[in-house]
């Protein structure tokens, strides 16, 4: 008997001295391996009477069971040991860097284009575009433009070289032939938006070669300057997100439309940047009339009986208004620095319902 | 055009303030620019008497003064060398905000002696740079009056934008006659002003022009007046034309100066004693020259319009005069010339020359063809009554051209096209103002004045704009439908979907000019004469640009020579094939630029080809087309590397993209380090999503069996594409197949040269059971012999 607690101490000895797995294998394998000691302590029990293998066989088996506990504990043990001197080895800074990823932008046109949009696709309208190289004809003649009028001359419209039958082409010096080829292609009722590239001889801090602009074309029986007034001060108040803007319509002159006016908002211009809806200050915004009967004509309609309104922004000049871009050259620099301040999130897509900015 | 306070008023009878004016002018159609009012900003400054100017007891150079400004005498300190006792000058007590310096005065003690004020230089004030003294006024200067008034400055300039269809504004009384209608005040009548001619006018008038230039010049009158005598004009009339910036001259320019901005009605005064024989107009001979009024000499076209006589040239009609007949000091006989020029002739001649005048201002707008004697009329009056002398009879040439029209006009137009209510009698009674005659009924005559007017729509802006813009009412447009349909065409769809991925993917959306030099042009394939600009804003930006990637390496450029050189960048924008409106194409262009920032974890980015392909592969999904539907081939264009580049396309002919690494040739005309990959992709060329009639996806079909993979490599020619390996082996058996992808590809040591192993992984999945080894090793036989036939390939031991 002595004999069985020696060894069982012994066992439990080694067993809780065993420093990793390997030598914890090596000790289950001479204990309760097929040779092992207390293994041997079993085979032995057939030599024994009865009544002795009885009482003795159950210490063995007791026994046993317990040194098979300890070494399953020591091993769960080493485990828990080993996982965490691995961990402890794998510990990195955390407070470097993530791997760099490029961040892509949409440039700040393309989103007030589709602030723009989402507004006015809300009220019904369509977009339309059309070429950059454009008829003389479409561009001006049609716009009730006559030839001599100063629009046309080189200083201020760029042409293509003349073809051999003396025509020549234009880069088109607003977006207005887009309304033109509209109402040559399809009857009223007409409710479009055109946005696009345009070209003027122009460059200075607030004048480039070529800038965007987004024009609005309605025609039906009854469009009056009334529902004009009323769609500019829904669009201004959408697209700016101010609760109000107080608008000022102001008489002026375009050879397209007949009444003409200019529109300014009322704005605060004492401080660095220009805040909307507020101050005694007025910034013109954009030009609009009801379009004249002769360019309703000219496009193969009736002005006895159709009738609409018309007008025209800077899409750039809005993105600079709203998100406080200075210097339209800018826009078309490319420079990542600026495109990166000035730029939107791919996912930063302008709804109704989401809001057109964060 | 600029006018004054006091000049407004001699036509108008109004009591309005300058503010009122100045807003109801912007409210009907002539915005006000601006509105200068010195006497508001000098209003501190007043007259006083230096009743003592002592020596300072601690300083050499300045004197202590006692001033009286009329109502107290205050006790100043004064540095001017001429400060005195007993002289006049211009007052500033403490508090007075200078305007040269913008700061307030401050009562002080200067070296210990009091200050209330200060004695001030014209600077000081901001009048000019004069600052070696202060202002020494006539000992008569009131003391205590507001030193403006002395000045004359009381008379507010304000200076108005003309919109180019009022001719009629760019003079006083024009402008004077829209507020008058806008209920501002009552335009003053005029008396009728009566010549008594003394004598036959001896100056000849003619009109030399063929029938086809006729309207170049349809009118001349003129009028002789002798024995005047020339000089400064007066005082008032200095002053007028001074303040709205004109230099006086004499007396006799200074009158045609007056009645231009008056009236709107250029007129020019010849010295009669150095005209030659008849005066008349014409068009000039090509190459004839003229030494102007400015001092400049004028070679001239033969579609401009002079004024001639026996000596040549004597000035450009509608423009500028010349100085050979110019009026001098000594002139005694003035030949007054008033004549109608043709508003566009007039506009070219002063284009091409350069000519902007008061004159070529007016003519070219349209001058008021019933004013050509009214204004010779009171020219004659002024220089009779400034210059004495007496007047011949009035001659005439020709006759001025008849724009008398009359429009048939409803005021209920007004209500139709402005959704303004307003009384027939009230849209009249300001057609009535503006000076339109209402004949019977509805019927309106349209004065001389508004060349401008031809339609109802034209009188519907006149009565819109006086009665106020800001009376039409916002009214809601009424809306097609609740929740409003889409808009968008695909290809607005595919344009946002290709920002918005390429974005996604870290490129940066730029925007860059159309047109680019013809040098950059032309590694870009170059584009035909008819895309070359006539008139370019400068040499590198004459041609219609044939891709993007110019404007796109210029900007890569930009960046990397202020440092930034690891980036990405693209544009959705036109590019042009042709001349004709509608011969361009919408592209997605792209490129990539640099590894990335160096990092402690060694990552880097790579410009290659592959991501390029990447890039486009993305757009293709973005637009609905499955990359696997494209065929790839290596014919690139010419400006990409041609071993690392390629062309996608639907169909042989169909080419949707260019991808691949840019040519070095092209790096190095874009001044550009290292690699740059680049694509673009044609958007129009995309085909268009099939229309189905609902939105149900097809269901979704997987399998509960166990997927295989099987790796096998084989050894096949350099030159044959991995794709054709793929292929071969995906059509093996396409029911078990699922996909095949290279996972290594091997050149050199253990392979023949000339040749690669390249290894493929195979993905079974079977729908039906689970695969048994035979039915593995069948299909892996297929395998090898569909790929060892299509692509001379041997499977690797």
């Amino acid at each position: 008997m002595q004999n069985l607690e020696t060894t069982e101490r012994d066992a439990l000895t080694r067993i809780d001295a065993a420093l990793d797995e390997g030598a914890l294998e090596a000790i289950r394998i001479e204990l309760l391996g097929k040779k092992g000691s207390i293994s041997e302590l079993l085979k032995g029990l057939g030599a024994l009477s009865p009544d002795e293998r009885k009482t003795f066989g159950a210490q063995v088996n007791a026994m046993r069971d317990r040194v098979s506990a300890r070494l399953a504990d020591r091993k769960t043990q080493l485990g828990d040991m080993a996982m965490e001197a691995r961990l402890a080895s794998e510990r990195v800074d955390v407070t470097l860097s993530p791997r760099p990823e490029l961040s892509g932008r949409i440039h700040p046109v393309s989103q007030i284009l589709d602030e723009a949009i989402a507004i006015f696709a809300d009220m019904g309208f369509s977009i339309a575009e059309g070429p950059d190289i454009e008829l003389d004809d479409y561009n001006f003649t049609r716009l009730n433009i006559p030839p001599e009028h100063p629009a046309r001359q080189m200083h201020d419209t760029f042409y293509l070289k003349p073809k051999p039958d003396g025509s020549r082409h234009l880069l088109r010096t607003h977006t207005s032939p887009v309304q033109v080829r509209t109402m040559l292609a399809q009857k009223p009722p007409i409710r479009i938006i055109v946005p696009g590239r345009v070209y003027r001889m122009d460059s200075d801090q607030t004048h480039t070669p070529m800038f965007h602009q987004i024009e609005g074309l309605v025609i039906d029986e009854s469009a009056h300057m009334g529902h004009l007034k009323w769609i500019l001060e829904e669009f201004c108040r959408a697209l700016f997100e101010v609760p109000k803007v107080e608008m000022r319509l102001r008489p002026s002159h375009f050879p397209f439309t007949e009444p003409s006016a200019e529109v300014d908002i009322r704005c605060d211009r004492s401080g660095a940047e220009i805040k909307l809806g507020q101050g005694n200050d007025w910034l013109e915004i954009l030009g609009c009339g009801m379009v004249h009967p002769k360019v309703i004509e000219m496009c193969g309609h009736d002005p006895a009986k159709y009738q609409g309104f018309a007008w025209g922004m800077g899409l750039d000049r809005l993105a600079m208004l709203k998100y406080g871009a200075p210097d339209l050259r800018a826009f078309f620099d490319a420079d990542i620095r600026w495109l990166k301040h000035y730029g939107f999130a791919a996912l930063d897509v302008p709804s109704l319902a989401g809001g057109l900015s964060r | 055009m600029k006018f004054t306070l006091s000049w407004l008023r001699d036509h108008l009878d109004t009591d309005a303030s300058v503010e009122k004016i100045a807003d109801t002018l912007t409210h009907i159609g002539l915005e006000v620019e601006s509105v200068q009012d010195k006497a508001k900003a000098l209003a501190p400054f007043t007259v006083a008497y230096v009743v003592s100017a002592e020596k300072h007891p601690n300083a050499d150079k300045l004197r202590v003064c006692i001033v009286d400004t009329g109502t107290e005498k205050l006790q100043v300190v004064c540095g001017a060398p001429n400060a005195r006792t007993g002289m006049k000058g211009v007052f500033a007590r403490s508090g007075t905000v200078i305007p040269a310096t913008g700061l307030e005065l401050k009562k002080s003690s200067i070296r210990g002696v009091e200050s209330n004020g200060m004695l001030c230089s014209e600077r000081e004030m901001g009048l000019s740079e004069e600052h070696d003294g202060i202002i020494d006024l006539p000992e008569d200067a009131p003391v205590g009056k507001p030193f403006a008034e002395i000045l004359g400055l009381n008379d507010p300039v304000i200076e108005i934008k003309l919109t180019p269809n009022r001719p009629d504004c760019t003079g006083v009384r024009g402008i004077a006659r829209d507020l008058a209608a806008a209920g501002l005040g009552r335009l003053k009548h005029e008396q009728p002003i009566n010549i008594a001619a003394r004598f036959n006018n001896s100056v000849q008038i003619g009109l030399r022009f063929d029938q086809a230039a006729r309207h170049a010049c349809p009118v001349f009158a003129g009028r002789l007046v002798r024995g005047v005598k020339n000089g400064p004009s007066p005082e008032w009339l200095q002053q007028r034309l001074r303040a709205v910036g004109l230099r006086p001259i004499s007396t006799l320019v200074d009158i045609t100066n007056l009645i231009s901005l008056d009236r709107a009605r250029p007129l020019h005064v010849y010295d009669a004693d150095r005209l030659k024989g008849e005066i008349h107009a014409r068009l000039a001979q090509p190459g004839e020259t003229l030494l102007a009024l400015d001092g400049k000499t004028y070679t001239l076209d033969a579609e401009m319009c002079v004024i001639a006589d026996d000596s040549g040239v004597l000035g450009l009609g509608g423009v500028m005069g010349g100085e050979s007949t110019g009026v001098t000091e000594t002139t005694t006989n003035v030949f007054i010339e008033s004549a109608w020029f043709d508003p566009v002739r007039t506009a070219r001649t002063g284009r091409e020359l350069g000519i902007n005048s008061d004159a070529r201002y007016r003519f070219e707008r349209g001058v008021d063809p019933d004013y050509v004697a009214g204004g010779l009329d009171l020219a004659t009056k002024m220089v009779l009554d400034l210059c004495g002398g007496e007047p011949s009879d009035l001659t005439v040439a020709g006759r001025a051209p008849d724009t008398r029209r009359e429009i048939t006009f409803d005021p209920a137009l007004v209500e139709k096209l402005c959704g303004v209510k307003m009384h027939q009698a009230e849209a009249m009674g300001i057609l009535d103002r503006l000076g339109f005659k209402a004949t019977v009924g509805t019927r309106v005559t349209v004065p001389g004045w508004r060349p401008d007017i031809h339609g109802p729509a034209d009188l519907v802006e006149e009565v819109i704009r006086i009665h106020g813009l800001d009376k039409v009412p916002s009214t809601p447009l009424p809306r097609a439908a609740v929740v409003p349909q889409p808009v968008l065409t695909p290809m607005q769809k595919r344009v946002r979907a290709a920002r918005r991925t390429l974005a996604a993917r870290g490129l940066s959306e730029a925007m860059t000019w159309s047109f680019v030099s013809q040098a950059q042009a032309a590694l870009f394939g170059g584009v035909a004469e008819a895309l070359v600009l006539a008139n370019p804003i400068s040499a590198d930006l004459d041609a219609m640009r044939p891709s993007v990637l110019p404007g796109l390496l210029a900007a890569l450029q930009r960046n990397a020579a202020r440092g930034q050189k690891d980036l990405a960048l693209f544009e959705v924008g036109p590019q042009f094939h042709g001349p004709d409106p509608g011969q361009q194409t919408t592209a997605a262009t792209g490129v990539r630029t640099g590894a990335g920032p160096r990092h402690w974890s060694k990552h880097q980015w790579a410009a290659d080809v592959f991501q390029a392909k990447a890039d486009v592969f993305a757009i293709l999904e973005a637009c609905g087309l499955a990359p696997e539907s494209v065929q790839v081939s290596t014919d690139a264009p010419g400006w990409y590397h041609p071993g690392r580049s390629g062309v996608l396309r639907l169909g042989p002919k169909t080419v949707l993209a260019h991808f691949g690494e840019l040519h070095p040739r092209v790096l190095k005309a874009f001044d550009l380090q290292g690699p740059v990959a680049a694509f673009e992709v044609v958007l129009e060329a995309l085909p268009a999503a099939k229309a189905k009639p609902t939105k149900t996806k097809p269901r979704l079909e997987v399998s509960d069996f166990q997927a295989v993979e099987r790796d096998f490599a084989f050894l096949l020619k350099s030159s044959v594409a991995a794709a054709d390996v793929v292929k071969a082996a995906a059509t093996a058996d396409r029911a078990l197949i699922e996909s095949v992808t290279v996972f290594d590809i091997y050149e050199g040591k253990g392979v023949e040269p000339g040749h690669k192993s390249l290894a493929i992984s195979v993905r079974l999945q079977p729908k039906d059971r689970t695969l048994s080894d035979a039915d593995i090793e069948a299909v892996s036989a297929k395998v090898v012999a569909a790929v060892t036939k299509a692509c001379g390939a041997t499977l690797r031991g």
